[in-house]
């Protein structure tokens, strides 16, 4: 007999229900310049700080539940060294792993993802030619597309799409593009607020709101983060499915550990 | 031991390679007829859509090889849901080994539940040696938006939405609906006994 099938509509099958769920998920995020991590980081517990490798394992060990790897590199000689270090990571680093930047064909996707990488994320090339995510998602599957946004809220109140890296404004709103997207295959937004981006005044709850209830698939929530009440807001007030930071991961103001505790004990369900 | 990684256009293969790596296993990734049915142990990986794997599979014949293995065989993820009779994923008929039909997540509230669920989350009430030293409720790795009901084959479950199958098992195949290829020891262990567990 199967005690999963007897459980079921008893007591112990309720009880475990709503013990038992998906978490929600803390992102550091590393930027990569030719193969090395640019934005600057404080550990002494680690000999190369510059090392992307070294840097993934230690979130990885501290209990971060996915990583992001952008690639800003500028050149395309220089994405070889994109492939060799996604090996590398995939290698060293047991929990899944996103990377982006630059990316803009399939045969782009098919090399990271040979080479071990989890997820995708494309932003502009995906804005450029929107065709990409039905092709990515065709060939393999809406859940390793990541459709990356970096938005800016204007005078006018609503927010607006930006491209290259968030220089480049235009005139469409950030929820209609997602939706777009996620028609067309994105399996995951990763949504970075520009007024919100290295302001530590926490998440920009609103659009990542909007977003998180309107669309059927997982937000990612970027920019802003500060504090461990940023982080239950925008999981509480937000509805984010994730959340996203960088500066503060990497200048030890907020532990992962710590973080994770807290957003326990306000019940916001995590993996400890 | 002779390990054999059933070789296809599948995502997944290398990081299942390094996973094994690290609990210091070799196997052979492979698509060769001869090699996979002689192997002890046989790793059915897979990231990817359905279709598009069940054309690959087909026109190499791996669709018959597979389904005539009687040595344990362990399907991950999309490995996993292409050992069932039919996924609505692109409408695809899969290999059969399992009666049971893939479907597609049916949120009853967007903003509680997304598609496809992506994170981690508890396997619970854990059946077979597969799952031997693994603790209840321990947290796995999920990427999907398919996935197969409860019923007599369950040998581990998730909840999402409902609670659903996270394993299952028949005869000598194996399936597993998370990753265990990722996160350090519920996953080692879940490989681990596969390879050298009396299973």
């Amino acid at each position: 007999m199967n005690d999963a099938i007897n459980l079921n509509g008893t007591d112990a099958a309720i009880e475990k229900m709503s013990q038992y769920g998906l978490c929600k998920r803390i992102i550091p995020c590393l930027d990569i310049k030719d193969g090395r991590t640019v934005k600057g980081v404080n550990f002494e517990n680690i000999r190369d700080a510059g090392d992307p490798v070294e840097l993934g394992s230690l979130y990885a060990e501290q209990g971060a539940d996915e990583l992001v790897f952008l690639d800003i590199t500028a050149t395309i000689e220089k994405r070889k060294t994109l492939s060799e270090l996604v090996h590398r990571i995939s290698h060293k680093i047991n929990i899944p792993f996103t990377v982006g930047g630059g990316i803009s064909s399939i045969e782009d996707v098919y090399l990271l993802l040979q080479n071990g990488a989890d997820k995708i994320s494309v932003n502009t090339s995906a804005f450029k030619n929107p065709d990409l995510l039905n092709g990515l998602s065709r060939e393999f599957g809406s859940q390793c597309v990541v459709l990356a946004i970096d938005t800016k809220q204007e005078e006018d109140g609503e927010w607006y799409v930006y491209l290259n890296g968030g220089r480049t404004k235009t005139e469409t709103k950030c929820y209609d593009w997602a939706r777009e997207a996620v028609e067309r295959g994105a399996g995951e937004i990763l949504l970075t607020s520009k007024n919100n981006d290295g302001t530590k005044k926490g998440f920009a709850l609103d659009i990542t709101q909007l977003l998180s209830t309107k669309l059927p698939v997982p937000v990612i929530a970027s920019g802003g983060g500060g504090s461990v009440q940023h982080f239950i807001d925008v999981f509480t007030e937000g509805k984010a499915d994730a959340a996203l930071a960088a500066s503060i991961f990497h200048f030890k103001e907020i532990a992962i550990p710590d973080l994770k505790q807290a957003l326990q004990l306000h019940d916001i369900k995590v993996r400890l | 031991m002779k390990l054999a990684i059933i070789k296809y256009n599948a995502g997944n293969i290398r990081s299942v390679l390094f996973a094994l790596d690290r609990i210091g296993v070799t196997a052979t990734v492979t698509d060769d007829i001869e090699e996979i049915a002689s192997a002890d142990r046989v790793i059915f990986p897979g990231v990817g859509e359905a279709s598009t794997a069940m054309q690959y599979l087909r026109e190499r014949k791996l669709d018959q090889v597979i389904k005539g293995l009687t040595q344990p065989v362990l399907g991950v993820c999309l490995g996993m849901q292409l050992m069932c009779r039919y996924s609505e994923e692109n409408d695809t008929n899969c290999l059969g080994i399992f009666d049971e039909e893939v479907k597609k997540f049916d949120s009853p509230s967007i903003s509680q539940f997304k598609i496809p669920q992506i994170g981690w989350n508890n396997i619970y009430d854990l059946k077979t040696p597969l799952f031997a030293s693994v603790a209840n409720g321990s947290f796995c790795y999920f990427v999907h938006g398919y996935y197969a009901a409860l019923g007599e084959h369950t040998i581990a479950t998730t909840n999402y939405i409902k609670p659903y199958s996270a394993g299952l098992h028949k005869n000598k195949y194996y399936r597993v609906h998370f990753h265990p290829e990722k996160r350090a020891k519920p996953a080692q262990q879940i490989l681990q006994n596969f390879i050298s567990g009396d299973i």
